[in-house]
């Protein structure tokens, strides 16, 4: 995957030389261990700080909303299929772009390595191959890297670019025979006393942060729906009732439209898994209008378009 | 409990369902008096936010309907939203929302009776499943409601 970094400065060198590009999204390494951050490069004497490796889980695909100038981008299966979807609503022109798959081997979660540690404080985390390496004061430790991924990588259906300029590695093989809706089942299976429950347990530690409507990349509305006020749909107190609507709404925003990326996942800083809610969705549109999302730059988004048989059994 | 009767909100769309409702009135055809009408220019019109105010503030069912496919006054607001509510409903119900509670239909302004129909198959529906006791914010300045919730919340705490 470091071979990647090479081919990422080389390109970013070469593309903001050229002026091909204003600038490169990319990562550069954070201040602490496993936390790479998203890093805007304007300068071509600036590309060294470029890096890639198995902590740039966030979706660059955010940074790219509205946008004027010309910039390249780092794009993973899933910021790819996000990319697409921008095309779609008309966020960014096609032009302005110049797209840099990253084949993907999954991210790694910071979390599940944390917690592995028990408290012990990483000061370096490094990967060859299918290992991750995590080291700190009195510890060495070689952990396996796929039971580390993220929840959303460990099910990832489209680990290679869906649309890209330049491809930084040889497509990766994609996962096969991985049950992306087990935990959605779990939940259909119950009583709808117990499902209430569920998501009461669920988003109970809700602060109403908005850090999944904020790192997502498919939430750009100019006015967001728990800042109207007038009139004022979701309260913004903490009242179960209002935490629910507002995570009910989200998700519904997402209908159609969410790649399972993880973003929102990623930066809850009360570790909700609020997937639960947009994999329903997914489930939902895949099975009622065979529709994934950002797959295909064709076509229109399930909820913007129609069919005049669409299922209708619940309707009297 | 006895007293308890259901607080409907019917989403009605203009050229349609509301004009059955009048139809309804007109033709003196009997439905329960449980439901509580507002007016809407399309189905297309229902964004997922008015369904849940109507229940945040303590309806205990909600009713939407409009045209029949095909039929649309805006020629395919139904379509689009007919999607939208396909999605809606199987969401509310997969995080615990019971199924009797949200119902759909659609009703032309010619069918009164089926106006009427639909009303009393949406309240007994509403009536099956009882009082809100989910969703509420807003608590009901309803004596007749009060009394059931904390009777139903109770016998949760045990």
């Amino acid at each position: 995957m470091h071979a990647y970094t090479e081919k990422i400065r080389e390109a970013a060198q070469r593309l903001l030389a050229e002026k091909k590009v204003d600038g490169v999204i990319g990562f550069r390494m954070g201040t602490i261990p496993m936390m790479s951050e998203p890093v805007f490069i304007r300068h071509a004497d600036q590309v060294n700080q470029l890096v890639w490796n198995g902590f740039c889980g966030v979706n660059l695909a955010n940074y790219l909303v509205k946008r004027k100038d010309r910039v390249a981008i780092v794009a993973k299966g899933c910021d790819s299929r996000n990319i697409v979807l921008q095309l779609q609503e008309n966020q960014i022109r096609r032009d302005q772009m110049v797209i840099l798959g990253a084949p993907c081997q999954g991210m790694v979660d910071r979390r599940k390595v944390w917690t592995f540690l028990k408290g012990r404080d990483p000061l370096q985390a490094t990967e060859d191959g299918a290992s991750l390496r995590v080291s700190g004061r009195d510890f060495d430790e070689v952990l396996d890297r796929q039971a580390f991924l993220q929840d959303n990588c460990r099910i990832c259906t489209h680990r290679n670019p869906v649309i890209y300029d330049e491809l930084l590695g040889d497509p990766v093989p994609e996962q096969t025979g991985v049950d992306r809706y087990e935990d959605v089942r779990r939940v259909e299976a119950m009583g709808f006393e117990e499902r209430w429950r569920y998501f009461e347990d669920l988003i109970a530690s809700c602060i109403r942060c908005y850090a999944c409507r904020n790192a997502c990349p498919m939430c750009y509305c100019p006015t967001c729906f728990v800042d109207e006020s007038r009139p004022q749909w979701v309260g913004k107190t903490l009242d179960p009732t209002d935490t629910r609507t507002f995570h009910l709404l989200r998700a519904f925003h997402m209908a159609g439209r969410c790649t399972d990326c993880g973003a929102c996942e990623r930066a809850c800083p009360m570790a909700i898994p609020v997937r639960q809610f947009t994999k329903k969705l997914e489930k939902d549109i895949k099975e009622l209008y065979g529709y994934e999302a950002g797959v295909v730059p064709e076509g229109r988004p399930p909820l913007d378009t129609y069919r005049p048989d669409d299922p209708q059994d619940f309707i009297k | 409990m006895n007293s308890w009767e259901p607080k409907i909100i019917a989403f009605l769309c203009n050229w349609c369902s509301y004009g059955a409702a009048d139809l309804a009135g007109v033709s003196r055809l009997q439905y329960p008096v449980n439901i509580r009408v507002i007016r809407v220019p399309c189905s297309g019109r229902i964004n997922p936010k008015f369904i849940l105010a109507a229940f945040r503030h303590g309806a205990d069912g909600v009713w939407v309907s409009g045209c029949h496919p095909g039929d649309c006054h805006y020629i395919e607001g139904n379509y689009y939203a007919r999607r939208k509510f396909a999605v809606l409903k199987h969401l509310l119900e997969h995080t615990g929302l019971e199924p009797g509670r949200l119902h759909f239909s659609w009703i032309s302004s010619a069918e009164a009776s089926k106006f009427a129909e639909t009303a009393r198959e949406v309240v007994e529906a509403v009536r099956a499943v009882g009082p809100a006791r989910h969703f509420i914010k807003t608590k009901p300045m309803w004596d007749d409601i009060e009394t059931p919730l904390q009777a139903a919340c109770q016998a949760e705490v045990g």
